[in-house]
């Protein structure tokens, strides 16, 4: 196999033209070169967004806003992941495990802490870093041993740690209680919002809090010079060298960041119930979020966004049939579960086959052909 | 000393097993470079059958031609309708790809059979017999034993001293002088992959009696030991991958039984790294220059 591989994705990489926000805010700081800065731009569309949302679960009930909050959680894995798979290049397997990594450290922070009779609302933000500080640990051993490895043998690895996670478990039985899994401290609005705040909603703002700081966080990444040796690296090693760029560093470190995005992803998603066990983080969650990834498109952060929601939406698709079309019982049970499955791997192969620049990529070209048409009688 | 040599008779038979599948891998990764990542499922699917047309036949023996049978469909099937339109820009888009269908796979058998176990009776004893006060081989055992040395020494015939053998191997070094010599070389893609996923069949067949059970995700894990032993041997190589399953299958027969059931995933993940780290061509390869 040879090293050189023409890049099929570098039209994720849009050329630099004015953003839609410089259209929309004519008076954007333009001090920090021809753009503006990044970090200001980036900035101002995570304040707009979790604005947008923040009154969005005003309007919402209890189950739609854990469901934010879920999407909000996931959104947290998918941004770190798709940057690691689309930007890097390197197909990693084992961020369900990774995302029990967070989520274990979670509940050990927190119910260490409770058994010492200790309360405070600093002890989420604090078991939220442990857990970004452990799995990005944890990525860091995986990224070492991936740096060495390529396609489908990092694939292959990856996958060996995905089923880890049951068997760890069940090995370290008095740290991780096995099967049953363990129950920490439910976490619960703050009383200045008042003695009837809807739980949930608390929830959902903690995990959009974690959405947005991951994705702006790798939004910056992505466009600053370290971005650029990751998609030097995706494309062209050799070339990377010799561009100076040290490759397995890169890859080590594209690795350890989309970990720790992991492990954060994973905290909050314990947090959502204050339970983890290991049958949350089956083999399969390691492939829908490989689903979630590709349907928005591999590389983009709004493609994450995208397969977040999906990713969400669509597990909740057999209840709801069931309930629509009233399903004999028999079929409705093994559709429970199974249909999710079906439609998510059913998405990935049409996905990859027709438009494998994702949904993203998708709307990006129709919107590029619609300009075009546009512009096309000024000439 | 007993313990340890009923921990290797039973080592060697899992190990034919995983040898096998391994085999399997190894073909479609010669035929057409990828790794095939929905073989577990796709072997799990034609055990279905396989099961399902025993019970309905009262043979295992019909049941087990009616597996391979079906083997051989899915996997002409695969390629025709899936692989074969996978842009190969990205070496990550066929395993994507794969297991896309791994979900697709696992998601119909749960929907037409339920997600539980099913029964799946073996033809022979499981029972060990004992020699000599030694508990050993069961008959089981030496049916699959015999089953794989028996498919084994088919492919190596077919690939060594069939034309048919002969064309395939042409097709999968070199594509494109094959086909100006007149080898239909998307053909021989084709039958690779039935070959393979008949192979995987058989294996699946073989290996759901031991203690596994049928239900969708019987595969998983074997999946990744055969990945392992694949690797083990070197991907490369039918030969490697014997050995690498046979080793790989004594390596986890005596972590399971001297360190208990549950350490297996954390053996196959040390195993899959060490040989990847130290030897990442495998036990058999041969020094491969790095084309720029």
């Amino acid at each position: 196999m040879t090293a050189t591989r023409p890049s099929a994705r570098s039209g994720v990489d849009r050329p630099a033209g004015p953003s839609p926000l410089r259209r929309l805010l004519p008076g954007a700081p333009a001090t920090a070169g021809p753009r503006g800065s990044t970090l200001l731009r980036h900035l101002a569309v995570a304040v707009l967004a979790g604005t947008l949302v923040v009154l969005l679960t005003n309007q919402l009930a209890p189950y739609q806003n854990l469901q934010v909050a879920r999407v909000c959680a996931f959104l947290c894995v998918t941004a770190g992941y798709t940057v690691l798979v689309g930007l890097n290049g390197q197909l990693s397997l084992g961020h369900g495990a990774l995302m029990a990594t967070g989520a274990y450290t979670v509940a050990l922070v927190q119910r260490g802490f409770d058994e010492r009779g200790t309360q405070g609302r600093w002890i989420l933000p604090l078991s939220l870093v442990a857990a970004v500080a452990v799995t990005a640990l944890a990525g860091l051993v995986i990224g070492l041993a991936a740096a060495r490895l390529r396609g489908p043998y990092l694939a292959g690895v990856t996958l060996a740690v995905a089923t880890l996670v049951p068997a760890v478990s069940t090995i370290f039985t008095g740290v991780f209680n096995g099967e049953q899994g363990l129950r920490f401290p439910a976490e619960t609005p703050p009383a200045f919002l008042g003695a009837y705040f809807q739980p949930e909603r608390w929830l959902a703002w903690i995990a959009l809090l974690a959405a947005l700081l991951t994705v702006l966080l790798l939004a910056n990444l992505v466009r600053s010079r370290f971005g650029r040796s990751l998609r030097a690296v995706r494309d062209d090693e050799v070339a990377a060298r010799l561009a100076g760029i040290h490759v397995a560093r890169t890859q080590v470190l594209a690795f350890v960041v989309s970990a720790g995005c992991a492990g954060l992803g994973g905290g909050v998603y314990a947090v959502l119930t204050a339970t983890v066990a290991p049958g949350k983080f089956p083999l399969e969650l390691s492939l829908f979020l490989l689903m979630a990834i590709v349907i928005g498109g591999l590389g983009s952060l709004a493609g994450a966004v995208w397969g977040a929601v999906l990713l969400v939406a669509l597990q909740d698709l057999p209840s709801l049939l069931t309930e629509t079309f009233s399903l004999p019982s028999g079929l409705a049970q093994r559709l429970e579960g199974n249909l999710a499955l079906a439609v998510f791997g059913l998405i990935l192969i049409v996905v990859m086959l027709v438009a494998p620049g994702g949904l993203h990529g998708a709307f990006r070209t129709l919107a590029a052909r619609l300009r075009a048409r546009r512009r096309a009688p000024e000439h | 000393m007993d313990r340890f040599l009923f921990l290797t008779f039973g080592g060697l038979s899992t190990g034919a097993v995983y040898a096998a599948f391994a085999l399997a891998l190894v073909l479609i990764w010669r035929a057409a470079r990828l790794v095939n990542f929905a073989q577990g499922a796709m072997a799990v699917a034609t055990a279905y059958v396989g099961y399902a047309v025993a019970a309905a036949t009262g043979s295992y023996w019909v049941g087990l031609g009616a597996a391979v049978l079906a083997g051989l469909l899915l996997g002409a099937l695969v390629e025709r309708v899936l692989m074969r339109f996978v842009g190969h820009a990205n070496p990550l888009n066929e395993v994507i790809v794969a297991l896309g269908l791994v979900l697709l796979i696992q998601a119909v058998l749960g929907v037409v059979f339920g997600n539980g176990y099913r029964p799946a009776p073996a033809p022979f004893d499981t029972d060990a017999l004992t020699v000599r006060g030694v508990a050993a081989l069961s008959p089981y055992d030496l049916w699959v034993l015999g089953a794989v040395l028996v498919v084994v020494v088919l492919l190596a015939l077919l690939f060594t001293r069939t034309p048919i053998g002969l064309r395939m191997r042409a097709a999968a070094f070199a594509p494109e002088v094959s086909r100006l010599l007149g080898v239909d070389v998307g053909r021989m893609l084709t039958l690779g992959w039935a070959l393979a996923a008949a192979v995987g069949a058989l294996a699946g067949m073989l290996v759901v009696p031991t203690g596994l059970g049928l239900h969708p995700h019987a595969m998983d894990l074997v999946f990744v030991v055969a990945f392992t032993a694949a690797v083990v041997g070197g991907l490369d190589s039918p030969a490697g991958a014997v050995v690498g399953g046979l080793l790989v299958g004594l390596i986890l027969s005596y972590v399971t039984g001297y360190l208990g059931p549950d350490t297996t995933p954390l053996a196959v993940l040390v195993l899959l790294l060490a040989v990847l780290l130290v030897r990442p061509g495998g036990l058999f390869s041969s020094a491969r220059a790095r084309h720029v």
